[in-house]
């Protein structure tokens, strides 16, 4: 299978997914 | 010299910094990994002899210059333990948010010595290996590329958002 890092748009779209994650881990703590 | 413009001069040169290195890895992957097949076979030497050493030499040294900036700035705003610990014992959220910058930025930097820069010395011929080594070097750079490429997006909406808290 193809590794998901090898699209770029993947990529960007993953990162764009931890903010999100990120934004909820700040959030909860504070 | 006053505290507060030792702070900024720090973080001036850890921004300016951080700018040449992700603006390299944006480069290597927006620009240079995409576009390298629509090249002629004989004009590559171009770019895997000349442009992609040099802009690994940049690339390298502003990860190195990023992250010592960084870690002076943070130790001497005296926020350092607890942004390492994720802001957990204390500080509170401006400093978990802060804290996971570092990390993701630490991560990136360990990538950029210990995975990208060998792995690129075997792809572009810096170091002599078979070709099939050559190619699975290539292959891991390129990956390890893509996973700072993604990792730099929450970095530095943690960065900045640090830097701008008003919640």
């Amino acid at each position: 299978m193809k590794n998901p890092l090898e699209s770029l748009s993947l990529t960007v779209i993953i990162g764009f997914v931890l903010v999100i994650v990120l934004v909820v881990v700040v959030q909860a703590i504070n | 010299m006053d505290a507060e413009l030792m702070a900024f001069l720090w973080r001036w040169l850890h921004v300016i910094s951080g700018v040449m290195w992700i603006g390299l890895l944006w480069y290597f992957n927006f620009v240079q990994i995409p576009n390298m097949g629509k090249i002629p076979d004989d004009q590559k030497p171009a770019i895997g002899k000349v442009i992609a050493p040099a802009a690994l030499f940049w690339f390298r040294w502003a990860a190195m210059a990023t992250i010592v900036t960084g870690l002076i700035l943070a130790t001497y705003n005296g926020y350092i333990a607890e942004a390492l610990a994720l802001g957990l014992n204390g500080g509170g959220a401006q400093t978990t948010a802060i804290g996971l910058g570092m990390w993701m930025g630490i991560i990136m930097w360990f990538n950029v010595w210990f995975v990208i820069w060998p792995a690129q010395k075997k792809a572009l011929g810096m170091v002599e290996v078979e070709a099939d080594v050559k190619a699975a070097a290539a292959r891991t750079a390129m990956l390890f590329s893509r996973t700072n490429t993604m990792l730099s997006i929450p970095m530095l909406f943690a960065m900045v958002s640090a830097q701008n808290w008003t919640y």
